[in-house]
């Protein structure tokens, strides 16, 4: 089996709805629309062929100010054919919500969870999509690309003070 | 009120080298006496955050060998503990458990902030991290390093023993 | 952001009514909070146990308390720069981390390691597995009453952080591997420290196994415990140990070699059942293996250069900057901008001492990533706690917590 008969596999059954093939550093790429993402993810694990029964890791970029502006990646694994895969959705700022995946492998649950807390993205049909990192009344994703890191100044002799006096516990 | 010369003043001023000290007033000769029994056994909290938390496994452990300073048990509750050794970095979602285990120990206690990320906020100056521990509770003695070495631990462990010789019983806080 | 003294976040029975069983609406069982200080949750984890009698019927992991923003800051740093914030994740094993990363990024940029560098990490990054399980050795006895072994275990913890000291000037945030290579050869004396260590270790792991493997209670508190079925494990993405454990064989380092792994001889141990023992046995053997790759890579250490040659991803040396402008400038650049790949995405993983660690860059083409994503086993694994532990006793809890070998520093980042 070799990356090129998944592909060839996915374009025949999927055709349209695969928008694009990438290739880069030896690894592929599939973009794909989000109405077939789930369909897409159920024949990859299933398909003989395929057979990508392990969800490696699932994260979310921020094209920002590009657009479309959000992706989220899928890296599989298949541990029967040895094989890696990238699956990619784009995604419009207006409208962040992708289907889930937590039906097809279960691992994708906090991953989702993840991608939710730091970058806003919603997933639907998520069994528990509440914050998983930061605390549960926290404003903002701070993983996009538009919020600031919030750097504090550094202490040096000439602002010893200001800092000091927003740390009230400081003592001598 | 007449000299009072502690026996154990001698026993332990060999240690130090104060051999022969001679103490005054009553009052002197009991903060004398109850500051060489916070320092001689003193219970840490057993609470690790970080990577500094490892170090400090470190220090307990056979090579670094804590114990030589009265300090190997290791208190899981707050309750039963002297000593905090904040080791790693506070995220904003840890610091209230931060402060809500201070509340919790009972007087006298100190604080050490053990690395740069507990003292300063280290390396991370970001959204997450609170920018030294200090923010929310106060410090006694700031270790740096990242991490420090479990002799820098020891060192501000003496630091603190040493400040602590040279306090007095009623800390005012 | 001001912080909201002694609020710790709590939960509502509502809020996680979808989490626990119906039983614990009626009242009918007991949701106990165990953490975030915990002395054997190994770390700052939480976790909101429903209890039945003494018999666990559901968890509900509490994550975040030591989320650090590491993605986030490494946005704002070039691809150098990276490196030290890499250790700081997995803060048991940073030579795994620094190998991730720096593999991901010479993907990205194409370039070339030479043999030497390639044979020096990976002795290494074993040498870093083997400290690396010592830890969780010594912490899981602990949990489970044993004190003298974690004694042990980190007297030769220390050998090991002297051989790291030796090369890198650091106890555990080495930052040692570069882009292209290594940040200096190795020292004098670097091989004579491991062989020693090579000599001493295997007597040593004997040892711990005699402690243990015939100690009736560990035995009783470790055998049919905290079992995971290879198909859970697999649907739940655990890897590393705990997936081997259950007899399931990946290994990224055999299927997928790495950083010359394919030239050396070694063997991935499985376990059958799935349960603890399986996975302190499976740790056990690794740790073996593990010296069987060192002793080959220290055989064959080939000479040469410790860094590629390649000027777009490696300063200038030293001894140029003496009489070379370029150099000069050159070594400028390459320290205040960096450099900068072509614009695409790369996701690399290693065999960390707790599973697959991946980490996916995407680069803009500019000397700062676009975004950079750690795949940290630790969080997938602890996932599938509650798996692990449903039906168990709840004493039980801490000896399962222990064998799935959580960093929290991973699992918040
Ligand atoms: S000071 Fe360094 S070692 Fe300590 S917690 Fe911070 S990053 Fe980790």
């Amino acid at each position: 089996m070799s990356i090129q008969e998944v592909v060839e596999a996915v374009r025949a059954r999927f055709g349209e709805a695969l928008q694009e093939v990438i290739e880069f550093r030896g690894e592929t790429t599939l973009v794909v629309r989000r109405e077939s993402l789930v369909e897409l993810c159920r024949f990859l694990r299933d398909a003989p062929a395929c057979r990508f029964n392990f969800l490696s890791d699932l994260c979310a970029v921020d094209y920002w100010p590009d657009r479309p502006r959000f992706a989220v990646n899928y890296h599989l694994y298949s541990l029967p054919h040895n094989l890696r895969l990238r699956v990619k959705v784009f995604l419009e700022e207006e409208d962040p919500v992708v289907p889930t995946v937590t039906g097809i492998w279960p691992t994708a649950n906090w991953h989702e969870r993840e991608v939710y807390d730091l970058f806003g993205i919603r997933f639907e049909g998520h069994p528990d999509l509440r914050r998983i990192l930061l605390p549960e009344d926290w404003e903002g994703h701070p993983l996009r690309r538009d919020h600031p890191l919030v750097v504090e100044p550094v202490q040096f002799s000439f602002n010893w003070r200001e800092i000091d006096s927003r740390k009230p516990y400081v003592k001598e | 009120m007449g000299a009072v010369k502690e026996p154990m003043a001698v026993m332990a001023g060999q240690k130090t080298g104060e051999m022969g000290v001679a103490l005054t007033t009553l009052e002197e000769a009991l903060e004398w006496v109850a500051a060489w029994g916070r320092t001689r056994a003193m219970w840490p909290l057993l609470f690790g955050l970080a990577c500094c938390a490892i170090e400090m496994m470190a220090t307990q452990a056979s090579h670094y060998d804590l114990s030589r300073f009265g300090m190997e048990i290791m208190r899981a509750s707050p309750r039963q503990a002297d000593l905090m050794i904040v080791a790693g970095r506070v995220s904003r979602k840890m610091a209230p458990v931060v402060r809500r285990l201070y509340d919790q120990m009972t007087e006298p206690k100190w604080v050490i902030a053990m690395g740069d990320c507990a003292s300063t906020g280290g390396v991370f100056n970001n959204y997450a991290i609170v920018q030294g521990v200090d923010e929310i509770i106060p410090v006694d003695v700031y270790v740096s390093g990242c991490p420090p070495r479990p002799e820098g631990l020891i060192e501000g462990i003496l630091l603190l023993h040493e400040k602590i010789r040279r306090g007095q019983i009623r800390l005012s806080r | 952001m001001a912080i909201r003294e002694g609020e710790v976040q709590e939960f509502t029975l509502e809020q996680l009514k979808h989490l626990v069983s119906e039983r614990a609406l009626r009242g009918e069982t007991i949701l106990l909070n165990m953490g975030p200080q915990h002395p054997s949750t190994h770390g700052v984890l939480r976790l909101l146990v429903e209890l039945d009698g003494e018999t666990i019927v559901s968890i509900v992991p509490d994550i975040g308390y030591l989320h650090t923003g590491i993605e986030k800051h490494c946005e704002s740093k070039t691809y150098t720069k990276i490196i030290p914030l890499t250790d700081r994740i997995d803060y048991l094993s940073p030579m795994s981390n620094n190998l991730a990363y720096v593999m991901a990024v010479e993907k990205l940029m194409g370039v070339e390691v030479p043999l030497r560098a390639q044979y020096i990490r990976v002795i290494l990054t074993e040498l870093q597995r083997i400290a690396s399980h010592l830890v969780w050795l010594g912490t899981h006895a602990l949990d489970i009453a044993a004190m003298s072994v974690f004694l042990y275990c980190f007297r030769e913890r220390e050998m090991i952080l002297d051989i790291f000291e030796m090369v890198s000037g650091q106890r555990m945030m080495v930052s040692y591997f570069r882009v292209g290579g290594l940040w200096r050869d190795v020292p004098e004396g670097f091989e004579d420290a491991v062989r020693a260590f090579l000599k001493l270790m295997p007597s040593r792991i004997n040892e711990y196994e005699r402690l243990l493997k015939r100690n009736p209670l560990w035995l009783r508190r470790t055998k049919g415990v905290g079992v995971i079925s290879p198909e859970d494990a697999i649907a739940w993405g655990v890897t590393g140990p705990s997936l081997r454990g259950s007899g399931v064989n990946y290994d990224v380092r055999k299927a997928q070699p790495y950083s010359s792994y394919d030239h050396f001889e070694f063997d991935v141990p499985l376990g059958e059942n799935g349960d603890v023992y399986d996975r302190f046995m499976v740790r056990i053997e690794e740790m073996r293996q593990s010296l069987r790759i060192i002793d080959q890579a220290l055989r064959r250490l080939p000479k040469g250069p410790y860094i590629t040659p390649d000027r777009k991803v490696t300063p200038p040396p030293k001894e140029e900057l003496a009489w070379s402008m370029e150099a000069l400038i050159h070594h400028f650049k390459f320290w205040t901008e960096g450099f900068s790949p072509p614009p695409g995405e790369v996701y690399h993983a290693v065999e960390s001492p707790r599973g697959e660690f991946g980490v996916y860059i995407n680069s803009d083409g500019s000397p700062k990533p676009r975004r950079v994503h750690f795949r940290a086993p630790s969080f997938v694994n602890l996932q599938a706690l509650p798996i692990m532990a449903k039906g168990c006793l709840v004493a039980d809890l801490v000896a399962i917590i222990g064998s799935i070998d959580i960093v929290l520093g991973e699992i918040d980042r």
